[in-house]
C-alpha cells in the first residue's frame, strides 16, 4: 500500500518581486522515487530545495503554502530548521565533497548530532558506504583525500555521506549530470536499491534517466507545476499536451 | 486537477511518531544569535575607527582655534626691526611671537607630492602596462611579486638611501641650492607611489575584457596600437583612480619627506630648496610640544586637514574604481 | 598591405620597448636599493651586533634591544589585529547581506588603509593614550600607568593600521572557498555557525596566515605612527618585568613599558645621533636587517598564497 510523505498546498516561492514558483501542490509517495523533470530554468531545483529549506539561506526569498511531511508544517516558525535538514539527505549536482579524509567526510553529519565513539562511528561508515555501494571501493582507504576519488566514486560518497545522518527522505539534485555513462548507470542502480528504504525526490534533465529511476514523475514549466502522474503513464499518454511536447522534444 | 490524479493516502508516519517535528530549542537559536552578534559587531571595526580617528583627531584640533584664529593658520604678521608690522606667511610656532601659517606646509606638501605623483604616474603605468600587455605570461608570475617586494620596503629605508645616496647624487648632479630638499624627497616617494599606480594599472587593465583586444587585432592593429588607442582608454577611468590613489599616498607619506626634504619651511615654490611637509612637521614637533598648548593643537588640527584631504582622495578614487567594475561587468 | 609582410611599426616597436626599458629601470633600482644596502650593511653583521645593546653614546654596539621591542609589539599587534580582521572579514563573507551598509564598511575598509601613517600617531596618542589609557588610571587607580605612551598602545595603533591588511587577505581566503562546501554541510544539517567553524575556517587558514605574515610585515617597517608613543632613542633595559604568581616568576614583556624599535632606530641614528658620519656602517646594517626581515616575510607570504591559490585551483 502506498502512503503519503511529503504533501504540498499552493505553494509560491518569490525571490524579491520575481515568482519563482506560483502556486504548486503535489503529494509525493513514501519509498518511492519521484523524478521533477522540465527545461532549465523551470523551478525543478528550486522546488527541490524547498522541501529542506535550503532557500532560507538565500537573500530576498519569500515562501508562502504548506508543506507538510509527516502531516507537519516544516516552514512552521517553532521548527527545527536545522534538525529537519539533518534527517532530509541531500545530494547535489557537483560533488562537493569537503578538502577532508573519505572517512571524515562521512562522519561530518554523525558528528554533528554529538556521535563520537570512534566504534560508532567506523560503524556508520561501513553501513553507509555499503548502502552506496562503495565499501568494496573505499574500505582499505579511508584515511585517504576524499578528493583522490573519482567523479562517479565522489558522487556515490557524498551519498553515503547524506545516508550517515539516518534520513528518511533523499533529495537528488541532478546527481548523475556531470557523470559518465558507467557511473550513472551505477547511480541509477543505487536509487533503485535505496528506495526500498527511502523516499527519494531526484531532478533531473534527462528524460530517459526519468523513466528510469523513478515511479512518478512530475513536470515543471516556467515555475509551475504542469503536471504529476505515475511515470508509465507521463512517458506514454500524459494527459496534458505541454507535456506530451517537451517528452517527444518537440521543445525545451 | 494535478493533485487528483494521484490517489491520497495517509501519511506513513504519524506527526507524533515523525522525526521531524521537533521544535526548536530556545538555547540553540540563542547561541547562533549570540555568534552572530559577535561578528556583526566585530564587523563594524573598520568603520569605527574611521570614525573614532576623525572624532580623537577632531576633540584635539578644534581646541586648536582657543587661541589661533582661522586667518592665523593661513597668515600672521611679523615686527620687523624697523618697528614696521608685515604679513608673513609663516609656520613659526616656537617663536614668542607664534606664527601658525599653514602655507609654507601646504606648499612644501605639493611641492613633493606633485613632482612625485607626476614621475611615477610616468614609471607607474608603464610598468602596469608591461605586466598586463607586455609580459611573457611566464615572466609575469614572477615580476609582478618583484613588484610587491619594491611596495613591502619599510618607508624608513627609503628615506635612509635617499638621505645618505640620493642627495649626494644630487648634489653632485644638480647642485641644488640646499643638500636635502624637495626634489630629493619627491625622488624617494615615486619608490612608494611607483608601485601603487603600477599594480592598481595593472587591475585595471586586467579588468578590459578580452574581447576588446581581440576585435582590435581583429581590426589589423598592431599589439601598441591596441594598447595605446583601445585598452588605455577603456582603462582610463582605471588608471587615473590609481594615480589619485599614488596622490593621496604621496601627501601622508612621512618617513621620506621627514629624512630628505630638509625640514625648513619656506615659503617657496623652488624645488631644489629645503621644504617642509605637514606630515614632517607632525612628526618632528609633536615629541617636543607640551599637551594642551596651542603648538600642540595646532598640530593636531594639521593631522584634520591631513586626514580630510586624503580621506576624500581615496573616496573619489574608490567611487571612480566602483563605477568601473559595475560597468565592466556588463 | 600584402598578407604575410610583416607589419612595420615603427612607434610601436619604440614604444613597447621604452616600456619594457621603464619596468628594467624599477627592478634595477630595487636591485640597486637592496644591493647598496646588503654590501654596505655586511661588513657590521654579525651574531653579536644582532643581540647586544648600542654602547658608547650609540656609536657602538648593536640592535639588540631594538629587535626584541619589534618583536614584542609585533605580538601584540598580532594578537589585537588578527582575531578583530578575521571576525570583521567573517561577517561580511557569511553574514552579511550585500547592502548599503555593507558597502560603507567595504568603503571604510578601503579609507582606513589610506589614512596616512603620521594621522594613526596622532590618533594613537589622543585614542588609545590620553582617552582609554588616562581613564584606566583613574578606573583602576594606578596612578600613571596606562596613561602614558608604551608599548601597548604602540601595538594597538599599529593594530588598526594593519587591520584592512588582515581583513582584505580574509575575506579573499573566504570567498575562494566554494559555495558548494557551505551547502553540504547545510544540507547534512551542520548550523551556520558549525558550517564556519568545521568547512569554511580551516580552507581558508592558509589565507589567513598570509594576511598575517603581510600585516608583521607591514608593521615591522613602519616608523611614523610609533614617533610618540613610546618609542624611546636609546634604554638600558628591556621592557621586560617579572610576573609573579607567589613565589613564582617568569620574565614577561611588560606592555606598560617603553621600547626600542627597529625602524625608528635608524631613523634616529642617521638624522639624529651625535655622529652621524662615525655611525653609517651601524645605520646600514640595522637597515640590512629590517629589509631582510621585511623581504623574507614578504617572500614567505607569496610563496604562501602561490601554493593556496595553485590547491584551490585543482579542486
Amino acid at each position: 500500500m502506498k502512503e503519503l510523505k511529503i504533501s504540498v498546498k499552493n505553494l509560491y516561492l518569490k525571490y524579491g518581486e520575481k515568482t519563482a514558483l506560483d502556486d504548486i501542490s503535489m503529494d509525493i509517495t513514501s519509498k518511492q522515487v519521484t523524478a521533477f523533470i522540465g527545461p532549465s530554468g523551470c523551478g525543478k531545483s528550486t522546488f527541490l530545495r524547498v522541501l529542506n529549506r535550503m532557500n532560507d539561506l538565500i537573500d530576498n526569498c519569500s515562501i508562502t503554502g504548506e508543506v507538510l511531511i509527516d502531516g507537519i508544517d516544516i516552514y512552521d516558525k517553532n521548527l527545527d530548521v536545522v534538525n529537519l535538514r539533518k534527517r532530509i539527505g541531500m545530494v547535489f549536482q557537483k560533488s562537493n565533497l569537503f578538502p577532508k579524509t573519505i572517512f571524515e567526510n562521512i562522519v561530518f553529519g554523525p558528528r554533528l548530532n554529538g556521535v563520537n565513539d570512534k566504534n560508532t562511528l567506523n560503524e556508520i561508515v561501513e553501513k553507509t558506504c555499503r548502502q552506496a555501494a562503495i565499501w568494496d571501493e573505499v574500505k582499505d582507504r579511508l584515511n585517504e583525500p576524499a578528493l583522490s576519488l573519482s567523479g562517479g566514486q565522489q558522487q556515490r560518497l557524498c551519498i553515503a555521506r547524506a545516508l550517515a545522518v539516518e534520513p528518511d527522505i533523499l533529495l537528488m539534485d541532478e546527481p548523475a549530470s556531470a557523470l559518465d555513462p558507467i557511473s550513472t548507470a551505477k547511480i541509477e542502480e543505487l536509487i533503485h536499491e535505496l528506495k526500498k528504504n527511502y523516499t527519494i525526490v531526484i531532478v533531473t534533465h534527462n528524460m530517459q534517466q526519468a523513466a528510469r529511476v523513478s515511479d512518478y514523475t512530475a513536470f515543471f514549466y516556467m515555475g509551475k507545476l504542469i503536471e504529476i502522474d505515475k511515470t508509465t503513464r507521463i512517458f506514454t499518454k500524459p494527459s496534458v499536451k505541454q507535456t506530451e511536447d517537451y517528452i517527444t522534444g518537440r521543445f525545451g | 486537477m494535478t493533485e487528483n490524479i494521484l490517489p491520497r493516502h495517509q501519511f506513513e508516519v504519524s506527526p507524533e511518531n515523525s522525526h521531524y517535528s521537533k521544535k526548536i530549542v530556545r538555547s540553540a537559536r540563542i547561541k547562533e544569535t549570540l555568534i552572530k552578534s559577535y561578528f556583526a559587531a566585530a564587523g563594524t571595526a573598520a568603520l569605527i575607527f574611521i570614525i573614532l580617528i576623525f572624532i580623537f583627531l577632531f576633540k584635539e584640533g578644534i581646541n586648536a582655534f582657543n587661541n589661533i584664529g582661522l586667518s592665523d593658520f593661513i597668515y600672521g604678521t611679523r615686527t620687523m626691526e624697523d618697528g614696521t608690522v608685515k604679513t608673513v606667511y609663516e609656520w613659526y610656532p616656537t617663536s614668542e611671537n607664534a606664527r601658525y601659517s599653514l602655507l609654507p606646509l601646504l606648499l612644501g606638501t605639493l611641492l613633493t607630492a606633485i613632482p612625485a605623483t607626476l614621475i611615477s604616474t610616468v614609471l607607474g603605468v608603464a610598468a602596469g602596462i608591461y605586466l598586463s600587455e607586455i609580459a611573457h605570461p611566464k615572466a609575469k608570475e614572477f615580476l609582478k611579486p618583484v613588484l610587491e617586494l619594491f611596495a613591502a620596503i619599510p618607508t624608513v629605508v627609503l628615506g635612509f638611501i635617499m638621505l645618505v645616496i640620493g642627495a649626494t647624487f644630487f648634489q653632485d648632479l644638480l647642485h641644488p641650492a640646499n643638500r636635502l630638499n624637495a626634489f630629493v624627497a619627491s625622488v624617494g616617494l615615486t619608490l612608494v607611489i611607483i608601485p601603487v599606480i603600477a599594480s592598481l594599472t595593472e587591475d585595471a587593465l586586467r579588468s578590459i575584457p578580452m574581447d576588446l583586444r581581440n576585435a582590435a587585432y581583429g581590426l589589423g592593429a598592431t599589439k601598441w596600437q591596441t594598447i595605446s588607442k583601445v585598452i588605455l582608454p577603456a582603462a582610463f577611468s582605471g588608471v587615473s583612480a590609481s594615480i589619485i590613489l599614488g596622490f593621496g599616498r604621496a601627501i601622508g607619506e612621512t618617513m621620506i619627506v621627514l629624512m630628505a626634504s630638509g625640514n625648513a619651511a619656506n615659503f617657496t615654490m623652488e624645488i631644489f630648496r629645503s621644504a617642509r611637509t605637514m606630515t614632517a612637521t607632525i612628526a618632528a614637533e609633536m615629541g617636543e610640544v607640551s599637551q594642551g598648548s596651542d603648538h600642540y593643537y595646532a598640530l593636531f588640527f594639521i593631522g584634520v586637514v591631513l586626514f580630510v584631504i586624503t580621506f576624500f582622495l581615496n573616496l573619489i578614487a574608490e567611487m571612480i574604481i566602483s563605477k568601473m567594475r559595475k560597468k565592466n561587468t556588463f | 598591405m600584402e598578407l604575410g609582410k610583416k607589419h612595420k611599426d615603427i612607434n610601436g616597436f619604440i614604444f613597447i620597448n621604452l616600456v619594457r626599458l621603464m619596468f628594467a629601470f624599477l627592478v634595477g633600482l630595487l636591485l640597486l636599493i637592496i644591493g647598496i644596502i646588503a654590501v654596505n650593511g655586511y661588513p657590521v653583521m654579525s651574531l653579536d651586533f644582532l643581540i647586544s645593546s648600542p654602547a658608547n653614546n650609540m656609536t657602538e654596539g648593536g640592535i639588540g634591544p631594538a629587535i626584541f621591542g619589534t618583536i614584542a609589539v609585533t605580538f601584540f599587534m598580532v594578537l589585537l589585529a588578527v582575531p578583530l580582521g578575521v571576525s570583521a572579514a567573517i561577517f561580511l563573507s557569511e553574514y552579511a547581506k550585500e547592502s548599503i551598509y555593507t558597502k560603507i564598511i567595504r568603503t571604510s575598509i578601503n579609507n582606513l588603509a589610506g589614512v596616512p601613517s603620521i594621522v594613526f600617531g596622532l590618533f594613537g596618542l589622543g585614542f588609545f593614550v590620553l582617552f582609554i589609557g588616562k581613564n584606566l588610571d583613574e578606573v583602576l587607580q594606578t596612578g600613571l600607568l596606562f596613561g602614558q605612551p608604551a608599548l601597548l598602545w604602540a601595538a594597538a595603533t599599529l593594530a588598526v593600521l594593519v587591520l584592512p591588511i588582515v581583513i582584505v587577505s580574509t575575506l579573499e581566503a573566504l570567498n575562494s572557498v566554494p559555495k558548494s562546501h557551505r551547502d553540504a554541510a547545510i544540507g547534512l544539517g551542520a548550523t551556520k555557525w558549525q558550517t564556519i567553524r568545521d568547512i569554511v575556517f580551516p580552507q581558508a587558514k592558509p589565507g589567513i596566515l598570509t594576511g598575517t605574515i603581510l600585516a608583521i610585515s607591514r608593521g615591522v617597517g613602519e616608523t611614523a605612527p610609533i614617533l610618540f608613543l613610546g618609542c624611546a632613542f636609546f634604554l638600558p633595559n628591556l621592557p621586560v618585568a617579572d610576573l609573579c604568581i607567589g613565589d613564582y616568576c617568569i620574565p614577561m614583556i611588560n606592555p606598560t613599558e617603553q621600547f626600542m624599535y627597529l625602524a625608528y632606530h635608524i631613523f634616529i641614528l642617521s638624522t639624529q645621533s651625535a655622529n652621524p658620519t662615525k655611525t653609517l656602517p651601524l645605520q646600514y646594517g640595522s637597515t640590512l636587517v629590517l629589509i631582510l626581515l621585511t623581504i623574507l616575510l614578504n617572500i614567505t607570504a607569496i610563496i604562501f598564497r602561490y601554493r593556496f591559490r595553485k590547491a584551490l585551483g585543482r579542486n
